[in-house]
Order: C-alpha cells, then sequence, then structure tokens
C-alpha cells in the first residue's frame, strides 16, 4: 500500500468506527496513521493493536473496535450498531416546557399559577395532575436551584485563619531579608459534596419517572460537577451527559432516547450491583428513587445495600407511594432496603422534592 | 525533530516482548505494541485494568529493560505542584540567609541569586523525570488525584518543560518514557488520554498465568501454579466484590510455598484463602464453593 492509500484506508476506517459510536476523531486517526509507520503493516494484529492503542480510549470502545476491525478488514462495511437494544416501548417523552402563551390558546389549562395555586399544587400528588397542572410542576421544578453541602477536600486555601501555611509564610521571610512579617494561613478547601441519583424508571414508577428525572435535571444543572445520574430498569443506564443540557425539554428527550427500558421490569439488586463496582458511591450522597418493587431475588438487593451504606457518605431513599396515608413499606425489596438507608422521604410532591433539595443542601 | 524515546536497541514490538520477558515479564502481545509505540512515538502509555493486572510492574520492567531509572508519582487527592514537581526547602534557606547576615555579606544581587539556588531546589518525582535524560515516569493511579492535578499533568507532559520562576524554564533534554495507570474508579478527562496511547490490561490467559507463576516463583512445582491458576480463574469467573488479580495469585502462591505445598487441597486453601480474597464475602462464597465441590 502506498502512502496515500494507508491514508485513505485509515480515514475510512476511523468513520466506520464513529458510525459505532467509537470518538476516533481526527487527532486519533492522525495519530494510528502516525502508529502504522512504526509496525510493520502486513502483520494483521500488530495493526489491530496500533489501531486499538490510538483510536479507542474505554473499555466500551473495545467490542466495538473489534468489530468494525473484523468487518472492515475483511472488505465490508460492518453493521452500524450504534449500541445494543433499541427497545424503546412506551415515550414518556418528558412534555415540553413549552412557551405560557401556547398552552393558555389550547387547553383550559392552567394559565402560570398564582402564588395561592402554586401552594396547593406543591403539596399534590404528581400522579393525579392533568397535564397541564404538571407542565406548571415542572416549570417550577425547572427554576429550583439546589444548594449542595460540602466535605472537607484534601487541597488548601489560603485564609485568614487556620494552620500556618509555613511556605508562604516563609517565602516572604525570604523576600522581607528574613524578618518575620505577616503570618501567613492556609485551610483546607472546601468542595461541593458528590450526590449519586439512581432513578428507577421501571413501569410501577412510570407516574413518577418523568417528574424525577426534571428533578435530577435541576439537580445536575445545580451542581454538574458534583452529581451523577442513573436510570434503573432492567439495565442501568448512566445519563448524566443528556442531563447537561440547560434547556429542560431539550435534555429531557436526550434521556428518553438514551434510556433503553423505559415501562420495563426492574432488577434493582443486580443492578446496584452492577453500579457498586464501579465503585461510584464512595463518599457520595446516594439518592434511590423507587418503590422499591424488586422483581428478583430481595436478599441479593438487601446485601447491596449493606454494602451501598458502607461505601456512600448518606443513603436516601426517595419513596413516591411514601406519601400516601396509611403507607407501610411493605414490598419485599422496601423491607431489607429500610434497614440500610439513613433518610427515608416522600417523593410524590413538589413539595417532597424540595424537601429533598434542601436534604442535599445539608438542611 | 522531537528526540525519540529510549529505544534501547529495540526495533520490534516482539523484540520488545522477549526483552520483557528477559526481566521475568510476560507480556502478551498487544501490550508489546502498545509499549512498542509509546517508546518509538514518545507518547504516554495511559494503562488501565482492574488491580493486580500487573500495570505497576510494567513500568518497573520497562525501566529495567531500558536500564532507566524509574521515577514513581503516587497520586492522592490534593497532590499538588509542590509535591509533584518541585519546592524549596525553605528552612535551608532561612538558615543560610541567617549565616549570610552574620557574615556581613552586603551583595543584595548575589545573596538573592544564592538564595535560589539549585541546592536548596527540592525535586519533585515530574522534575526529577524531566531533568534525568531517558527516565521512566510512573505516574500511578491517576483516578485517585483530583482533576485539578489532572489538568496540571497534561501541561506537564504536553511540552515536557517546567518552569521556575526563579530559575527559568527547564526543558527535557530527551522526554521520559511515561506510564500513566488508573484503576478506573473514575473516569480521566479524555483530554489527558488524547495525550496518551490507551490500552486495557486484561486478567492472562490460563497458560500465560501458569508460566507468570512459574516465571517468578520458580520454586513452584507446575502442578501447584496450574492449581493455583486454575482455581484463580475459576475464582474471577465468580461474581466477587473483588476478584483476585495475578498480583493475588502470586501471593497466594508464595503463602502455599511457605507452608511447604506442594499441590493445591482443600484444607490448604482455606487456610491461605486471605492472600486471594480481600473481602469476607468473597471468602464465604468461595469456601461455599469449595464445600459443594470437594477437592
Amino acid at each position: 500500500m502506498s502512502g496515500r492509500d494507508v491514508t485513505d484506508t485509515i480515514v475510512g476506517f476511523a468513520r466506520t468506527l464513529r458510525a459505532a459510536g467509537v470518538d476516533a476523531d481526527h487527532e486519533r486517526t492522525r495519530l494510528m496513521i502516525r502508529a502504522l509507520g512504526h509496525v510493520s503493516a502486513a502483520n494483521r494484529d500488530e495493526v489491530y493493536w496500533a489501531g486499538r492503542v490510538t483510536l479507542c480510549s474505554t473499555p466500551d470502545d473495545l467490542p466495538r473496535y473489534d468489530r468494525c476491525f473484523a468487518a472492515y478488514f475483511a472488505g465490508e462495511t460492518p453493521r452500524l450498531a450504534r449500541s445494543a437494544p433499541p427497545v424503546v416501548i412506551v415515550r414518556h417523552t418528558a412534555t415540553p416546557v413549552g412557551e405560557p402563551g401556547e398552552q393558555e390558546e389550547g387547553e383550559s389549562g392552567l394559565t402560570p399559577a398564582g402564588v395561592s395555586e402554586v401552594e396547593v399544587l406543591r403539596t399534590r400528588d404528581v400522579a393525579g395532575l392533568t397535564a397541564a397542572e404538571r407542565d406548571e410542576v415542572h416549570r417550577l421544578l425547572g427554576m429550583l436551584r439546589a444548594g449542595r453541602m460540602s466535605r472537607v477536600s484534601r487541597r488548601f486555601l489560603p485564609a485568614r485563619r487556620g494552620r500556618l501555611d509555613q511556605r508562604r509564610t516563609v517565602r516572604a521571610m525570604l523576600r522581607q531579608g528574613g524578618e518575620i512579617g505577616v503570618l501567613h494561613r492556609r485551610r483546607h478547601r472546601r468542595r461541593p459534596r458528590r450526590v449519586v441519583l439512581l432513578i428507577d424508571v421501571s413501569g410501577s414508577m412510570a407516574a413518577y419517572a418523568d417528574t424525577l428525572l426534571r428533578l435530577a435535571h435541576a439537580l445536575v444543572r445545580s451542581e454538574p460537577r458534583a452529581t451523577e445520574v442513573f436510570t434503573l430498569g432492567t439495565r442501568l443506564t448512566r445519563v448524566t451527559a443528556e442531563l447537561r443540557h440547560r434547556d429542560p425539554a431539550t435534555a429531557m428527550t436526550a434521556v428518553s432516547a438514551a434510556i433503553p427500558d423505559w415501562s420495563g421490569g426492574t432488577r434493582l439488586g443486580a443492578e446496584l450491583k452492577e453500579f457498586l463496582t464501579g465503585s461510584r458511591a464512595r463518599g457520595a450522597i446516594v439518592v434511590i428513587a423507587s418503590d422499591g418493587w424488586e422483581r428478583g431475588d430481595a436478599s441479593l438487593l438487601g446485601d447491596q445495600m449493606a454494602r451501598l451504606s458502607r461505601l456512600a457518605h448518606q443513603v436516601i431513599w426517595v419513596n413516591p407511594h411514601k406519601g400516601r396515608i396509611g403507607y407501610e413499606p411493605l414490598t419485599a425489596g422496601m423491607r431489607v432496603s429500610l434497614p440500610h438507608v439513613d433518610e427515608f422521604i416522600a417523593g410524590h410532591s413538589l413539595a417532597a422534592y424540595e424537601r429533598l433539595a434542601r436534604l442535599l443542601a445539608g438542611g | 525533530m522531537k528526540v525519540l524515546g529510549n529505544l534501547g536497541g529495540v526495533r520490534s514490538p516482539s523484540e520488545l516482548g522477549r526483552k520483557l520477558e528477559e526481566h521475568d515479564y510476560l507480556a502478551d502481545e498487544g501490550l508489546a505494541v502498545a509499549c512498542f509505540l509509546a517508546l518509538r512515538m514518545g507518547r504516554p502509555l495511559f494503562l488501565e485494568g482492574e488491580a493486580g493486572v500487573g500495570k505497576t510492574e510494567l513500568a518497573k520492567t520497562l525501566a529495567k529493560v531500558l536500564d532507566a531509572p524509574l521515577i514513581r508519582l503516587q497520586c492522592y487527592e490534593g497532590l499538588d505542584a509542590a509535591q509533584a514537581l518541585y519546592d524549596w526547602d525553605f528552612p535551608r534557606q532561612l538558615l543560610h540567609l541567617k549565616a549570610a547576615e552574620t557574615a556581613g555579606v552586603r551583595d543584595v544581587g548575589k545573596l538573592e541569586d544564592d538564595l535560589y539556588d539549585r541546592r536548596f531546589l527540592i525535586r519533585r518525582p515530574l522534575l526529577r523525570a524531566i531533568e534525568e535524560p531517558g527516565s521512566v515516569l510512573l505516574v500511578d493511579e491517576i483516578d485517585r488525584a483530583d482533576d485539578e492535578f489532572e489538568a496540571f499533568l497534561l501541561e506537564v507532559l504536553s511540552d515536557f518543560t517546567i518552569s521556575i520562576p526563579e530559575l527559568g524554564t527547564i526543558r527535557a533534554e530527551r522526554p521520559p518514557v511515561v506510564i500513566v495507570t488508573s484503576n478506573r474508579t473514575r473516569e480521566v478527562h479524555d483530554a489527558l488520554k488524547r495525550r496518551c496511547l490507551y490500552h486495557w490490561l486484561e486478567h492472562p490467559s490460563h497458560e500465560r498465568e501458569v508460566a507468570i507463576i512459574r516465571r517468578r516463583l520458580p520454586e513452584s512445582t507446575e502442578l501447584l501454579a496450574e492449581q493455583v491458576a486454575t482455581a484463580v480463574h475459576r475464582l474471577r469467573g465468580r461474581d466477587l466484590l473483588k476478584p483476585p488479580g495475578i498480583a493475588e495469585s502470586l501471593d497466594w502462591t508464595e503463602a502455599l510455598l511457605a507452608l511447604g505445598a506442594r499441590e493445591l487441597d482443600p484444607g490448604l486453601a482455606a487456610a491461605t484463602l486471605g492472600a486471594v480474597l480481600k473481602y469476607r464475602e468473597d471468602q464465604q462464597a468461595a469456601l461455599a464453593d469449595w464445600g459443594r465441590r470437594p477437592g
């Protein structure tokens, strides 16, 4: 192959990879072409590895890379499966927060609510709201700005009070010819504590999932660098990136596209286990929003909850049904989980979500 | 033209693999190609994989192969420039100042130059790696550091220069060979990965693991190495909190050898289980398994 052929081949290969969802951009492609100059191009294995170390960047890329490599260098364009199952059953696509004007024209629905109407709406169960009322709740959630409790970072900041900052003090002394001048001080910096939200989007939670994701959006927008969101259903899906859009409607559309298992069953224990192997729970506040309806083995869920409570800073369980009068945590999943939960709160109304936000702010 | 990293006369990935083997590190083809390219292209190698698959060991062995000094920077949260790059030895500077005063030194300019002399400079790993031509720099467990450090490391890895206000810019004569490892407890920023060649390290295959045990612990019998590798392999297949790595296989074999074992039996396995499984839940699961399938 001439140099030109190599370039064309590799650029084509990178395009195939991108179509399969591997982030093999221009820069990485150039790197692979450079790498090929150092290995023998006739050796298929060396070409494979040269491509793998330059074009891939996470373990998730590897199976896609293997598939594309096998197909592309066998002379065919591989099936462009972006990710596994494209099963979207019901679109609970979050009703976009349209302009207030549009709603007024359409149904007889609510105009942007007055103070007293908001007060009533705040405590009502979102499952029983009309579409227009729910839009209003979503609009209010969109305005929610939540604070975040902080943790002590290992890094230092200059401060007025605190421990002596030897380095800066001595440095200032040297500058002044050895005279002790000001004593500089430093203290540990504080960083927002990480919050991980695990939102159940299975069938039994269908009435709340949309609103909970709106809440998640508000929390991600308030502390983008210290919030992670996953959905639970038949599989664990990370939706943090999708929720980073500023606009709630765009974010919700992106999230519904990303979740493959809306309204399916739940395997809480198995998914929690998967989540814990990533050890993303360490030191975080983990919020589980679910009714605890476990299809799988409840004892697995119990074990995982025990592990979670040892890893996490705090475990908060938000159950929409807890807001109902006479609710008892009777589902098997709920019963095995409760001993390992620090806070068990309701999650059915705007007021309940605001309470959660206050809890995360340390109030 | 950028000076290429120290190649130690290695001309192909397979030759590098052989050299690693001479120093008791059995690398598979992928790892050999990854290392070879990292050396050839002067790019850092980003090694990711479960704990105990031999990431740190690779850096050590590579330093031996290249006959270069290994400089290690262990990452942790809050790691800052004063710990990673350089610091001034303030107490000694003060002493020097006092001594100069007593001696009645009047030349202020000279005194200042003296104070910021290299002998008062404490060189931390990154500066040492840049100053020692062709050294091997191991940035271990980058996932434990925070994003501030990542950004800062990216800057150093981009042009291999460090500027010290009092001394000027220090440029690497020959850039170090850089190995960055991560256990993936946190996703490392893409910009940093982009600077590097990426390699995901798997657990070794069964045969390779037997070979590694035999090679590292020559006093173990073929039978024992075979049995340990099989048992560890089976443990990895189970759903454990912390699947054992090659480091654990070696520890386990060593523990068994210390007890004078020539082959693995259930009693010995149970007695030495702490060398291979470090969680109580995992130990219980393994014991239950072995109980069902004696021998």
